[in-house]
């Protein structure tokens, strides 16, 4: 089997699958080339800042944009096939229903323009809508709102289905109700990929973590590996003229910065690196703080910067 | 970068026959035409005729005008085949017309803003089969708007004209509000939001004055006038009128063509602009 057959075979097999895609808006790469193969039944969480690429991802995924270089295929075929068999579904965080057409006739207008559907009434029933199903869209809450976007998505029975900061304003016990129904579903072989800015809802729900910055996939495996990254702890001290060599080779360092008087270590080991800025240095004002989410992301991405200029 | 391991599925562990039928695209269907149906347009139809103020705008203050401006002195003098009743009487469904189906076109840029149009892109419909719908629908509120100003006109008794011509200006006059469907789309797009039929309606007066809708242009000074035969109302209400009047300047075609593919077009760049920025 040459390279290319397998390939091919490989994305026909799978729930959805990237390869070489960019994209720029003009002068601006908001995707700057990802490589991502996703299996069907995987529960992938889809993690990153504000601005990392993630929607435009999706976009190309569900086919509402074209990548400027590239190939997008979901279940392998182009996502605008895709989605006119139904075979991909999302659901937005925000927008995207008319306030003036009850719950039903959104329901029921959504239903009608596929070639299957599951029946309306027990759509309703299983988004727990059905009571406020003559209610007028403007008229629902947030949450109720959300469900009957659920139901919308539901309606075709997709295998592809994309949720964007899909817990957003749920309290505990209903976010653990909403990703017990997605992990039932996955296990009949939907897959579910979902954008999220938390790791820990990430980590908690997902199979597989793929984290994205600056338009690149910086990391792609389970919790445990992702979270191993954001676990260490910053050491940030006052020493003039740190010796940045004899801190790298300190165990456990994953960089140092120096911003004029002051040096920063990010690393797992942050007791060694406090024992050594305090033995062996003339270095003050010590300070240790975990690394949040955010720096872990920093942490990630801070040595990329020649991509920024290439 | 760091040293985590980039994970690559493995080739072996892909699912290679336990697939559910439903997830195969194989066995997936896509929907007759495009998703043009009878479900849509019935909600469609029933979305504007729960509006209370489209239903007023467009329905009501049409007849209400022909009430008023019908009964003035002279009605009963004789214009074409019918009275300057009658002639009044299809003015006044083409201005109802026109308004409603521009209601209906800024409809579409409303959906838009709100993300109603995104949410669609994620179905099977086909663009071509939700515009069709829409101009459907815009149609059918045309049609609606101008059967309320002939009942009210029958009932008032005054107007007079053969059945024929009777019926004839009605269909032209239907077709000829799609011109105002494009115009509501594309306003829609420039003005967003809930303001644009407080542009568009005020405007589409303006223009009906100026079209010689309400008043003939012969009543008007030369300079008026010679204004007026630029502005969109003029073609098509001379259109709409001619199988009353008998009476069709090569010009007022010239106008009514010229102004329909300016707003479909400026509604097709407007509609392609906001697609491609989505």
């Amino acid at each position: 089997m040459t390279e290319q057959t397998i390939l091919e075979q490989r994305s026909a097999r799978s729930a959805f699958s990237l390869s070489g895609v960019t994209k720029d808006f003009g002068p601006v790469h908001a995707v700057r080339g990802i490589d991502l193969t996703v299996a069907p039944g995987e529960i992938v969480a889809f993690l990153g800042p504000n601005g990392a690429g993630k929607t435009t991802t999706i976009d190309m995924i569900l086919g509402l944009s074209e990548p400027t270089t590239g190939e997008v295929s979901v279940l392998g075929v182009r996502p605008r096939q895709a989605i006119a068999r139904g075979l991909v579904s999302a659901v937005m965080q925000t927008g995207g229903l008319l306030k003036d057409m009850t719950v039903r006739e959104t329901v029921a207008y959504t239903a009608s323009l596929f070639a299957d559907t599951r029946p309306v009434d027990e759509v309703l029933d299983d988004a727990g809508i059905r009571a406020i199903a003559d209610r007028k869209v403007g008229k629902c809450s947030g949450g109720e709102q959300q469900r009957l976007r659920f139901a919308m998505a539901l309606l075709s029975d997709p295998a592809l289905l994309l949720l964007d900061e899909p817990t957003t304003g749920m309290d505990v016990e209903g976010r653990r109700t909403f990703w017990s129904a997605i992990r039932a579903d996955a296990e009949r072989g939907r897959t579910v990929l979902f954008a999220t800015h938390y790791l820990e809802e990430a980590d908690q729900y997902a199979d597989r973590i793929v984290l994205m910055s600056r338009g690149r996939i910086v990391a792609d495996g389970t919790g445990a590996e992702i979270k191993a990254l954001a676990s260490g702890r910053t050491v940030r001290a006052t020493l003039p003229d740190p010796d940045a060599a004899a801190l790298t080779s300190l165990g456990g360092v994953d960089s140092v910065e120096v911003r004029g008087d002051s040096v920063i270590v990010h690393a797992k080991d942050s007791d060694a690196v406090a024992r050594y800025l305090l033995t062996e240095t003339t270095a003050r004002d010590v300070e240790i703080t975990a690394k949040g989410i955010e720096e872990a992301f920093l942490s990630l991405t801070g040595h990329d910067d020649e991509g920024e200029t290439r | 970068m760091t040293d985590l391991p980039m994970t690559d599925l493995p080739m072996t562990d892909l699912p290679m026959t336990d697939l559910p039928m439903t997830l195969d695209p194989g066995a997936r269907q896509l929907p007759a035409m495009g998703g043009f149906n009878r479900t849509v347009l019935g909600i469609e139809l029933r979305r504007m005729l729960r509006n209370r103020r489209t239903v007023v705008l467009t329905l009501i203050v049409p007849a209400a005008l022909l009430l008023s401006i019908g009964s003035q002195r002279g009605w009963e003098e004789t214009v074409g085949e019918g009275n300057v009743a009658a002639y009044l009487l299809v003015s006044m469904a083409l201005y109802g017309a026109a308004l409603t189906a521009a209601a209906t076109g800024t409809m579409v840029a409303m959906e838009r803003a709100v993300g109603w149009s995104r949410q669609l892109r994620l179905t099977p419909l086909n663009p071509v089969a939700y515009i069709l719908m829409k101009a459907l629908v815009a149609l059918f509120m045309g049609a609606l708007a101008i059967a309320v100003v002939n009942v009210v006109g029958v009932s008032q008794g005054k107007a007079q004209m053969p059945t024929h011509v009777w019926v004839l200006s009605a269909v032209v006059t239907l077709f000829c509000t799609l011109t105002f469907a494009a115009l509501g789309v594309f306003v829609g797009y420039l003005v967003p939001g809930e303001n644009t039929m407080q542009i568009l309606g005020p405007g589409l007066a303006l223009l009906s004055f100026l079209g010689g809708v309400f008043i003939p242009l012969s009543q008007y000074a030369d300079v008026v006038r010679n204004i007026a035969y630029w502005t969109p109302m003029y073609g098509v209400a001379e259109v709409a009128r001619a199988p009353l009047t008998h009476d069709l300047p090569w010009y007022a075609v010239v106008n009514a063509v010229c102004w329909f593919v300016l707003f479909v077009a400026g509604a097709a760049w407007r509609m392609s602009k906001d697609t491609a920025r989505a």
